[in-house]
C-alpha cells in the first residue's frame, strides 16, 4: 500500500528527515516511536503534503502511484488521513457542516453521489457512538473551545466517517487521560480491517497497549534505526532512546 | 406609468433623438458645477420651483464646506469641476452591440455568479431593445402593489406624482447640510427610488431595484426615500451581485428611511461596483450617506450590507432612535482586497426610552486591502434604559492587508447598557491545510471559512440574496490565499 524510499525532507532549509525507508502493507498497523525532534511529526506532515515541508530526495509510492505528486486534497481524497497532533480550530463553521463538506468532496472524487443531509446524519450518528462523542459537539464550530480529549475524539470521528485507506495518527494519545485514551484506541481498533493500514506516531508505549501494532520502528534524527515487533515498544519503555542515540553517534 | 416602462420609453425616445447629431450636444452638460448647471438639471427634469430652491440652497452651503479627511482612506483629491453632473442615458450606438463586444473577464464573472444571459446583457450595458421578462414582471408587481396603496417608483416620478410626500420627507433624516457629500448629492442628485407604504400595510414582496434594473443609469448621485406609515412593513433590496459597468468614478448617494409608530423597514444592500485594477486604478469612489429615523414608538429599522466592490467605500448606515422602544440594527460584511479601502460602520443615536440597537460588523481584508470599522453609539440624556450590543470582527488574509476599528461610545444617561466585543482572526495556512487534509480544495476551504465568519450577517438577508451574497464573496476572494 505504502512504500517510502530514502525519503529526505527539510523545513526552512533545515534537514529533518534523512533517508527513511518503510513499507506498509494493507491491513498492517505500524508504530513509529522516537524522542522529541526526531522527525516523527515531519514524516506525518510530508506524507499528507503540508506546504511547509520540502522533500529533497526519495519517493513515496502509494497504491501504485507517486504520492508526492498529488496535492494535499487529492491525497486525502485518495484515502490518506492525517489525525492532527494539534487539531485546528475553525470558528464559525459547524463541525457537522465541515464534515459533510469533506465527505462529499471525497465522494465526488470517487464518482459517488453526494450524501444529502438525512443520509449524512444517519451515518454520523452511527460513527459517533464509536468514539462516545456528545451530539452537541457536532453543532459547535470545528474544534473551537473543545477540550484536548474532545479534539482527539473528533479526529477519530472524522477518520471513521471518511473511511481512509491509510490513517496516519500523529500523537493522537498525547494529552489524553486514560479513559479518553481507551475511547480513542477503541475507535482505531474498530476501524482496523484487512484493507486499511495505520501509521501510529507516538512517544509512549501506553497507546500500544490498546492498539497493538504489527511493527514498531524507532526514529532517531530522521532515520529509522531499528524495526521490530510490538515487543520493541516495551523494550524502549524500559531502556529509553539513549541506547539508539549512542548507536547513532557511533 | 411604471418606472421601468418610463425609463425604457425614455431610452427608446433618446435612441431616436440621438439619430440626429445636433441633439447630442443638448443632452450633455459640460463638466463643472455651478448654479446654472443645477438650474439646468432641475429644468431637464421639469422640477417644481421649491425643489430647485432646495437644490440651490444645498449647493450654496456645499461651497462653504470642506471635504472630510477623517476617514482612514487615501485617494487623490477629487476635482469636482471635472465631473459632468448630468448625463442622459447613453445612446445605444455608443454601447456594445452584443456580449461579443464585452470584456471576456466580466463575462467570466457573470458566469461564475450564475447570472441569466438576458440579465448579463443589461448589466454589461449592451444595447438591448427591451427586456420583456423584467418589464412584464415589473408591471405585474406594480399592479399588485398599487392595490395595497403602496407607491414604488423612481424619485423623479415621485416628485411629479406625489410632491406633497416628497416635500414632507425629503431631507428630514439627512438634512441638506448634513455633510459634504450629502450636500453635494442634495444639489445635484440624479434619480433613485421612492417608496411609500401606507398605514397598516405589510408590503407583500421584497422591493428591489433589481426590477428597475433598466434604470441603473440613475447615475452617480442617487437619492432614495422610503417612508413606512404606522404599522407598515417593508423589505427593500438594493443593488446586485453582478459587477456593473459604470464610467462614473464618483458616487455620492443619499438614502433616507422614515419609520412611524410600529413600522418596520429592512434595507439590504449588496454593493459590487468596480474596485479598480490591481494597482487600484479606475475604481469607484463610493461616498454614501444612509440614515434611518425611527420616528415612531416601537418602530424598527434594520440595515444589512454586503460591500465587496468600489475602490473607496465611505459609508455609515445609521439609525436615529427617536421613538420610545424603537430598535435599530446594523449587519455588515465589508471586503477590502486588492487596493480597496473601506471605511464603514454605523451610528446609533438613542433618544427615546428603552431604545435598543445591535451592531454586527464583519470586515475581511485581503491582498493590500484596508478595512476600517467606524461606529458611534450615542445615548442621549432622554434615552432611559437604552441598550446597545456591538460586535466587530475582522478577518485577515495574507500579511499585506490591514484591519482597523474605531468604535466611539458616548453615553449620557446612567441607565444605559452598552457592550462592545471585537475580535481579529487570520485565515491561517494551518486552517487551509486542515481543510485540504480532509479533501477540500483551497478555494472551498476559503469559502467555508469566510462564510462561517459572515454567517450572522448573511442570516439577516432575504434568502435569495443570501445565496447570491455567499457566491459573490467566494468569487471576490478567489485566489486570495495560497
Amino acid at each position: 500500500m505504502l512504500t517510502i524510499k530514502n525519503l529526505h525532507a527539510t523545513v526552512d532549509g533545515k534537514p529533518i528527515l534523512n533517508g527513511i525507508d518503510l513499507t506498509i502493507e494493507a491491513g498492517e498497523v505500524h508504530a513509529i516511536m522516537g524522542p522529541n525532534g526526531s522527525g516523527k511529526s515531519t514524516l506525518a506532515k510530508v506524507l499528507s503534503g503540508h506546504p511547509g515541508y520540502e522533500v529533497t530526495a526519495g519517493e513515496v509510492l502509494y497504491k501504485d502511484g507517486n504520492l508526492l505528486d498529488l496535492a494535499p486534497e487529492d491525497r486525502a481524497r485518495e484515502g490518506v488521513f492525517l489525525g492532527f497532533q494539534y487539531p485546528v480550530e475553525i470558528p464559525g463553521v459547524s463541525n457537522v457542516y465541515f464534515l459533510k463538506s469533506a465527505v462529499n468532496a471525497i465522494r465526488k472524487h470517487r464518482g459517488e453521489p453526494e450524501l444529502d443531509a438525512m443520509d449524512f446524519l444517519t451515518l454520523i450518528k452511527k460513527r459517533m457512538k464509536l468514539v462516545h462523542m456528545d451530539e452537541s459537539l457536532m453543532q459547535r464550530p470545528v474544534n473551537a473551545g473543545f477540550s484536548g480529549g474532545e479534539k482527539k475524539r473528533n479526529e477519530i470521528l472524522q477518520m471513521a466517517v471518511l473511511e481512509p485507506a491509510l490513517g496516519v495518527l500523529d500523537e493522537t494519545d498525547s494529552g489524553l487521560d486514560i479513559d479518553a485514551l481507551k475511547t480513542v484506541a477503541g475507535g482505531v481498533n474498530a476501524l482496523r480491517s484487512a484493507e486499511r493500514s495505520f501509521l501510529l506516531i507516538t512517544h509512549y508505549q501506553r497507546l500500544l497497549n490498546y492498539v497493538v501494532p504489527d511493527y514498531v520502528h524507532v526514529l532517531i534524527q530522521g532515520r529509522i534505526v531499528k524495526s521490530g515487533g510490538k515487543e520493541l515498544a516495551l523494550e524502549l519503555e524500559q531502556s529509553g532512546y539513549a541506547l539508539f542515540r549512542d548507536t547513532e553517534a557511533a | 406609468m411604471s418606472a421601468t416602462t418610463k425609463t425604457l420609453d425614455e431610452l427608446a425616445e433618446q435612441g431616436y433623438k440621438f439619430g440626429f447629431v445636433t441633439d447630442i450636444e443638448q443632452e450633455t452638460v459640460p463638466p463643472g458645477l455651478s448654479e446654472d448647471v443645477i438650474r439646468l438639471i432641475s429644468a431637464k427634469k421639469g422640477e417644481p420651483d421649491w425643489l430647485l430652491d432646495w437644490r440651490l440652497e444645498a449647493y450654496r452651503h456645499w461651497l462653504t464646506m470642506d471635504e472630510p479627511a477623517w476617514a482612514h482612506v487615501h485617494y487623490p483629491k477629487i476635482d469636482f469641476q471635472a465631473i459632468s453632473y448630468y448625463a442622459a442615458p447613453k445612446s445605444k450606438k455608443d454601447r456594445p452591440k452584443s456580449l461579443d463586444e464585452v470584456d471576456p473577464k466580466l463575462l467570466e464573472t457573470y458566469d461564475k455568479l450564475g447570472i441569466p444571459i438576458h440579465e448579463r446583457e443589461i448589466l454589461a450595458g449592451v444595447a438591448v431593445d427591451a427586456v420583456f421578462d423584467s418589464v412584464s414582471v415589473a408591471t405585474s408587481y406594480k399592479s399588485k402593489l398599487a392595490e395595497k396603496g403602496i407607491i414604488f417608483c423612481s424619485f423623479s416620478e415621485a416628485v411629479h406624482e406625489h410632491p406633497e410626500l416628497v416635500r414632507q420627507y425629503l431631507g428630514s433624516v439627512v438634512p441638506r447640510k448634513d455633510n459634504y457629500f450629502a450636500a453635494l448629492n442634495s444639489a445635484v442628485f440624479s434619480d433613485g427610488s421612492f417608496v411609500y407604504i401606507p398605514k397598516g400595510v405589510r408590503c407583500p414582496m421584497e422591493l428591489s431595484t433589481y426590477f428597475r434594473m433598466n434604470a441603473q443609469n440613475t447615475g452617480q448621485f442617487e437619492r432614495t426615500l422610503i417612508v413606512a406609515e404606522e404599522g407598515a412593513y417593508v423589505s427593500y433590496l438594493e443593488g446586485c451581485t453582478a459587477p456593473m459597468r459604470d464610467e462614473n468614478q464618483l458616487h455620492a448617494a443619499v438614502v433616507e428611511l422614515v419609520a412611524l409608530d410600529d413600522a418596520q423597514i429592512k434595507y439590504s444592500t449588496v454593493q459590487n461596483w468596480y474596485p479598480g485594477d490591481e494597482n487600484g486604478k479606475g475604481g469607484i469612489y463610493n461616498f454614501v450617506t444612509k440614515r434611518g429615523m425611527c420616528k415612531g414608538r416601537n418602530s424598527k429599522i434594520s440595515w444589512t450590507q454586503v460591500e465587496t466592490g468600489s475602490a473607496i467605500t465611505w459609508k455609515y448606515p445609521s439609525c436615529i432612535l427617536k421613538g420610545d422602544n424603537s430598535v435599530g440594527e446594523f449587519y455588515s460584511v465589508a471586503v477590502a482586497r486588492g487596493r480597496q479601502q473601506a471605511d464603514t460602520g454605523t451610528k446609533m443615536i438613542h433618544m427615546g426610552k428603552n431604545t435598543r440597537s445591535t451592531i454586527v460588523s464583519k470586515g475581511i481584508s485581503a491582498g493590500f486591502g484596508q478595512n476600517s470599522y467606524r461606529g458611534l453609539v450615542r445615548i442621549l440624556p432622554s434615552a432611559e434604559n437604552a441598550r446597545n450590543y456591538s460586535q466587530c470582527d475582522s478577518m485577515l488574509m495574507g500579511d499585506q492587508c490591514g484591519a482597523h476599528t474605531f468604535p466611539y461610545i458616548d453615553a449620557r444617561n446612567a441607565t444605559a447598557q452598552v457592550e462592545h466585543e471585537a475580535t481579529t482572526s487570520k485565515i491561517g495556512e494551518d486552517q487551509i491545510f486542515y481543510c485540504n487534509q480532509r479533501g477540500l480544495s483551497t478555494e472551498d476551504a476559503v469559502s467555508l471559512i469566510v462564510n462561517g465568519f459572515c454567517k450572522e450577517v448573511f442570516r439577516t438577508l432575504p434568502m435569495e440574496f443570501a445565496v447570491e451574497a455567499q457566491k459573490l464573496l467566494e468569487v471576490s476572494l478567489e485566489g486570495s490565499v495560497g
